[in-house]
């Protein structure tokens, strides 16, 4: 019989709020893969944290990439943190209890670095509350050596400047290699911050916000991001690597179901179908294939050592591997004896993707999700979605017929040039699907149709457009919902306050720091979530800090206009995105840069060194065959 | 039979889940042994149709924040593994929390464990000052009751009956170690923290462990 002392050894203030909150195996770590080291004898201590709920977090594969990397190195140990939940937060501060890593529960405020991953503005104040409830000061300029060093990485870095009061230094661009210049850094100068700071400005791709001043005109726009030390450039390229380096095997399985409860390989990153709208195939450029061969044997290995029973095959555009359907083919023939099954996160719009889903949904055809992103042809020549209204028919008629019940469509409202008639084409492009799935169907078949509100992101051909106005916004939105309706149709949409704030946080400046301090002091935290989000905590920080959120939504910004991000580059240079804004205007359509010539977007320009070597040859980028003009 | 049928094996397996994975749910336990399995390369046999699944039945749920000392599982397996060759292999998959007490052939044509189970006995720490008399008085007073009405989820129901035992089993420092055993299957399922809350010790728990399920046998069910 187990000691009596052996079931109370554990009873500390964890087993006093554990049992009182929902799912508390989000809290208490000891995970299958997950990578214990011993404190006292490893040098650097790295909390990688996930600024939402554990679930979430555990989905993401930057933090993946990261804790592997830096677990192998010697000297580090590296330990996770996700945001806690509403009601373990309450129980926490109640009982006094500092937010801690799932790895050894040590405090957060212990650890040396602390890196955050940022790949949603909603999320900045749940960065906020961890840092609170680790006890560790918001403000950059308040803490010092003796306090960790904090990070920022993640697709938000293109705009940091929203989060400068709070973070000592970004990432800007991809982790695997610079990760290991900041390690290096960080075993020369340890506490001493000044230092560091210094040393970190001169290493390509980290942006460190301290060293900048921004300095603005009377109107509220940025006149200058003026660096104001000698190592602080005035231009901060992202980092890329040149080809992908291996990806990780011995992956931490959750308890708790995560929200993509998978095993995951990137096969490629980058894309380039260049669709304006897309902040990620902007800035994830170029695109990078892994070898075939690499993927399989990686994808023997993953499964083995972690017994997921799907494995998802990631990037931003997985039908456009070059190899997709041999890939597909070679890991069914491998894996589905084990009943694993092969998935795909999204689908190009034609009848491949259709035989393709078919190979690896087989029997069970759960569903088939597409993005046409606007409803005429027009508008999608606007945005650069080159998919004609026959191939979405024909793709329609081609799931329809081979069996799958239900498709979903992703569409965008607040599209530039958009007008009543383009809103009016979601709906008649929708009912027309409905319609050849009930002919082959019947009653059964089901359209699912999300309209969200699209939102000008930086580092976009889009990024000086306004987010629409409110109104009409909810005039288009009014209209879509007497337009679909009825059997075998679902409409969801985006609420506008979300979207305001989205747009404002993304495009805001460093003034807005303050905004997010008063919201989070006013209680907002995980604003993702529509159940959780009080806009209204917002708009008061916005007004009490006397500042206007339309000023960064809803204005129109001249091409000329310092914008705040840039001082970022993401190697796609800004006579480019203006060509294809242009470009845009005149409902001219770009092709694939693996189709068609290179357009020059200044990927090849920048990493030109980088691009010498043999690699090349798997970067989806033509060569150069005429200057850049 | 079938030839295929024929190799096809049931294993019963007697596994604890310990304080490291106490808080993790009955679907997270069935989750983690499904993945253990696979990682240990177990031909478990998958259910056929749309969507496959792998068979594993696990006797009774046990509550989040509870221990198991001796949980029950069936696993049906696509061909035959030697009792012995299944532990040394699955072993090695089991995060810590999660022990392989036993392992042994079942008869495939057994009724299902959930069917089987008629009670679940529980230790509990209950951290107090009270004396043993005053516990034990308390707890006569529960079980000299006829009827102890309560309600679940907004429906009412008697949990005297559920009751088979209760007894003070220890003395210590802090307080006491509670058992009872409580009846699980058609008539309803007794569940710790309803009697622990009629002896209004319920703030008190520090621990609870499941130390042992109860089945009827096959025999009794003709």
């Amino acid at each position: 019989m187990g000691s009596v002392l052996e079931m109370t050894m554990n009873y500390n203030g964890l087993d006093s709020v554990l049992p009182g909150v929902t799912k508390p195996a989000r809290y208490t770590g000891g995970e299958w893969n997950s990578v214990v080291k011993d404190w006292d004898e490893t040098e650097i201590k790295v909390a990688l944290a996930y600024p939402d709920v554990y679930e979430v977090g555990m989905s993401n594969m930057a933090l993946m990439i990261l804790y592997d990397i830096l677990n192998n190195e010697e000297d580090v140990l590296a330990e996770r943190v996700y945001t806690p939940w509403l009601d373990m937060e309450q129980a926490m501060r109640a009982a006094d209890i500092h937010l801690y890593t799932l790895e050894t529960r040590h405090p957060l405020a212990e650890f040396d670095i602390i890196g955050f991953t940022l790949p949603y503005e909603l999320n900045y104040t749940n960065v906020l509350n961890m840092l609170d409830l680790a006890q560790i000061p918001l403000l950059a300029s308040e803490r010092d050596g003796t306090h960790p060093l904090i990070i920022g990485g993640g697709s938000g870095t293109y705009n940091p400047e929203p989060l400068s009061d709070f973070f000592d230094l970004f990432v800007i661009g991809e982790g695997e290699e610079v990760i290991l210049d900041v390690l290096h850094l960080y075993r020369e100068f340890g506490g001493d911050k000044h230092e560091l700071l210094s040393g970190a400005a001169e290493i390509e791709g980290i942006y460190v916000p301290s060293l900048y001043e921004v300095h603005y005109n009377r109107n509220g726009t940025v006149r200058e991001v003026r660096p104001t030390h000698p190592k602080a450039g005035p231009i901060v390229t992202k980092r890329i690597v040149d080809t992908l380096p291996p990806t990780p095997t011995k992956v931490v399985v959750p308890y708790v179901e995560a929200i993509h409860d998978r095993a995951m390989i990137e096969i490629q990153r980058g894309c380039t179908q260049g669709c304006r709208f897309c902040q990620a195939g902007m800035i994830y450029r170029p695109l990078r294939e892994r070898p075939l061969d690499e993927i399989v044997t990686t994808a023997d290995e993953l499964l083995s050592v972690t017994g997921y029973e799907e494995l998802a095959l990631l990037s931003l555009s997985s039908c456009n591997y070059g190899r997709i359907e041999e890939l597909v083919e070679t890991l069914l023939a491998r894996h589905s004896p084990e009943h694993t099954s092969i998935s795909l996160p999204s689908l190009r719009m034609d009848s491949f993707s259709v035989k393709l889903a078919e190979m690896f949904q087989g029997r069970r055809k759960t569903g088939l999700t597409f993005a046409p992103e606007a409803g005429s042809e027009r508008l999608r020549r606007v945005i650069n979605k080159l998919i004609s209204h026959e191939d979405i028919l024909s793709t329609a008629q081609a799931a329809y017929s081979r069996g799958w019940q239900r498709i979903k469509l992703y569409f965008m409202i607040g599209l530039p040039t958009e007008t009543m008639e383009d809103v009016e084409a979601i709906a008649a492009l929708v009912k027309t699907v409905r319609d050849i799935g009930r002919r082959q169907r019947g009653k059964k078949a089901q359209v699912n149709v999300s309209v969200a509100t699209f939102i000008p992101k930086p580092h976009t051909p889009f990024q000086w457009l306004p987010l629409e106005e409110r109104s009409r916004l909810e005039e288009k939105q009014a209209l879509l919902r007497r337009l679909i309706r009825g059997r075998g149709l679902k409409l969801s949409w985006n609420d506008p306050d979300t979207s305001l704030l989205e747009a404002a946080l993304s495009r805001g400046d460093r003034r807005l720091g303050r905004v997010i301090q008063d919201a989070w002091r006013r209680g907002a935290r995980f604003d993702a979530w529509t159940e959780v989000f009080e806009p209204q905590r917002w708009w008061a920080a916005f007004s009490a800090q006397g500042l206007d959120p339309s000023f960064y939504a809803h204005r129109e910004r001249p091409l000329e206009e310092t914008l705040p991000w840039d001082h970022i580059s993401s190697g796609v240079s800004r006579e480019f995105l203006i060509s294809e804004y242009e470009r845009s205007l005149r409902e001219e359509t770009t092709i694939d840069c693996r189709e068609g010539p290179c357009r020059a977007c200044g990927i090849l320009a920048t990493f030109s060194t980088d691009a010498q070597t043999a690699q090349k040859a798997l970067w989806g980028c033509t060569p150069v065959k005429e200057t850049p003009g | 039979m079938r030839q295929e049928q024929r190799r096809q094996q049931r294993l019963r397996i007697t596994f604890a889940k310990g304080e490291e994975v106490k808080y993790i749910s009955h679907l997270d336990v069935m989750r983690l042994w499904e993945r253990a399995l696979r990682r240990a390369s177990i031909p478990l046999l998958y259910s056929k149709g749309y969507n496959p699944r792998p068979k594993i039945s696990i006797a009774a749920p046990l509550a989040v924040g509870f221990t198991g000392k001796r949980e029950l599982m069936d696993l049906f397996l696509e061909r035959t593994i030697a009792p012995l060759d299944f532990a040394a292999s699955v072993r090695k998959q089991l995060p810590t929390g999660v022990t392989l007490a036993e392992v042994e052939e079942a008869y495939p044509a057994l009724p299902s464990l959930q069917s089987q189970v008629r009670s679940a006995e529980y230790r509990i720490i209950v951290e107090t000052q009270e004396t043993p008399a005053e516990i034990q008085g308390r707890l006569g007073g529960l079980l000299r009751s006829e009827h102890l009405p309560r309600q679940r989820r907004g429906k009412e129901y008697d949990l005297r009956p559920l009751i088979e035992d209760l007894w003070l089993a220890e003395k210590t420092e802090e307080g006491c170690v509670l058992r009872m055993r409580l009846h699980a299957g058609e008539q309803g399922t007794g569940r710790p923290d309803e009697v622990l809350a009629e002896l209004r010790l319920k703030d008190s728990v520090r621990a609870v462990q499941r130390t042992q399920l109860y089945f009827t046998s096959p025999k009794d069910t003709a």
